[in-house]
């Protein structure tokens, strides 16, 4: 079986317009350009069990990619011909075989990048891949919600604030997010609860000056994430009754503009078992791409230009503002 | 009608202008221009509206400022002590005038 849990129901929502015909009244559709990046969820084994999780990640998941697996992925990667691969999870670090995972991927494509929450790097044991990470220029993007220790354990869970510091003072150590290092250092950044993430360039701007100020930390750059209504985060709102308000403020915020730039149009996400989705959040909900399940072993490459993308109401959370490109 | 507040009505505001128009949109062009980046960042500024939301106590201002403060990328800590300068001012505004009440008391007290 390869969708990772049973598309979840979606709540009616009373007077919510459908994705699919805002986009319609727009006179847009959503469909695929040039497929340049190749995402692989490597798995939802996680140290973590944020609150926000669309994908319900945590120690107690099992789910992870075989080795049998990733040699798939790479040679789709070889045979796709895509710019960048883009590692996730769960918690990428934690999985078995992810060094030699990325070494091998590295062989194949030009760009790779890793998504980490930072306290999966912070053992010992993750040396070696800190050093293939390295070696192989992958960049980094962390997740690092706030600038205050309560706001992110709030969101990350007890103990999460001083082993992200120290993590990103390990990787300024090795040359991450300093200039010329070549050594790419990026931070996620998604709201702490039912509402729109800041102002992106503004928030870099401050996140650059306070984590210099307080701590001596440096990075490139930093992205702003719209909290996604699926899996833990879906449940929250749902208890909290912010569910309904969530969803109508992200129609509300619908941005036809951002529609041509959103990322599911030139990338494909591959699930830890080998099947392909527009992108993670569809993983999520189970929505495959195409018209049935399809394995990566199965694919000659991706999919062509002007392939029509799947849609549904959690679609609103990357066209909200400036959207979720 | 169960209140006299009801938090459907701040998506109403625009109604104001229904019967002066003019007045009401330079009314809302000026609030779009005050609450703009300047010199002060529009999340310094939401800061402000909460703590100011607070010392005239308007419930649509409080609800609008909230949000505003956490989608700018405001804490609670920080969105506390921005109402606590507003308590300072109010409580420091009423002793302040402790200084006339001595005067006054001075002057008719042997």
């Amino acid at each position: 079986m390869g969708c990772p849990q049973k598309p979840q129901t979606q709540t009616p929502q009373l007077g919510l317009e459908k994705f699919s015909s805002a986009l319609k009244r727009h006179g847009l559709k959503l469909d695929r350009t040039r497929c340049r990046i190749l995402q692989v969820n490597v798995g939802l084994i996680c140290d973590l069990c944020c609150r926000h999780c669309h994908l319900m990640a945590g120690p107690h998941r099992q789910e992870a990619m075989s080795a049998q697996t990733m040699r798939e992925v790479v040679n789709f990667a070889r045979r796709g011909g895509f710019e960048m691969v883009d590692i996730t999870g769960g918690a990428p670090e934690l999985v078995p075989g992810i060094e030699g995972f990325i070494a091998d991927l590295a062989e194949v494509v030009p760009h790779l990048m890793l998504r980490s929450n930072l306290t999966a790097l912070e053992s010992p044991e993750r040396e070696n891949l800190l050093r293939t990470c390295v070696k192989h220029r992958v960049a980094l993007v962390v997740s690092f919600p706030a600038l205050r220790e309560a706001q992110v354990e709030a969101q990350r869970g007890s103990g999460v604030w001083e082993k992200s510091l120290a993590v990103l003072h390990r990787l300024n150590a090795l040359g991450y997010g300093r200039e010329d290092s070549g050594l790419q250092l990026h931070l996620a950044v998604n709201p702490g609860g039912a509402f729109l993430p800041a102002d992106q360039a503004a928030t870099e701007r401050r996140y650059h000056r306070e984590l210099q100020r307080r701590w001596g930390l440096v990075f490139n750059n930093l992205f702003t994430l719209t909290n996604m209504p699926l899996g833990r985060f879906r449940r929250w709102l749902e208890n909290s009754r912010n569910y309904d308000a969530y969803l109508s403020k992200l129609a509300s915020a619908f941005n036809p503009a951002v529609v041509s730039g959103l990322m599911c149009r030139e990338q494909v996400s591959v699930s830890w078992d080998g099947y392909v989705f527009d992108c993670d959040f569809h993983l999520a909900a189970g929505i495959c791409q195409g018209e049935k399940l399809t394995h990566v072993r199965d694919l000659p490459g991706p999919p062509p230009q002007g392939t029509p993308i799947a849609t549904a109401d959690h679609c609103y959370a990357c066209t909200a503002g400036a959207g979720f490109t | 009608m169960p209140t006299y507040y009801d938090p459907q009505d701040l998506d109403q505001f625009a109604a104001i202008g229904k019967d002066a128009p003019e007045l009401a949109k330079k009314f809302f062009d000026y609030y779009g221009a005050v609450f703009a980046e300047g010199a002060l960042s529009a999340r310094e500024k939401a800061l402000i509206a909460l703590a100011v939301a607070h010392t005239v106590q308007c419930p649509y201002c409080i609800d609008a400022y909230t949000r505003a403060c956490l989608e700018k990328g405001s804490d609670l800590e920080e969105m506390t002590e921005a109402l606590h300068v507003a308590g300072a001012i109010r409580g420091g505004a009423s002793l302040v005038h402790g200084v006339q009440m001595r005067k006054i008391a001075e002057k008719l007290t042997l």
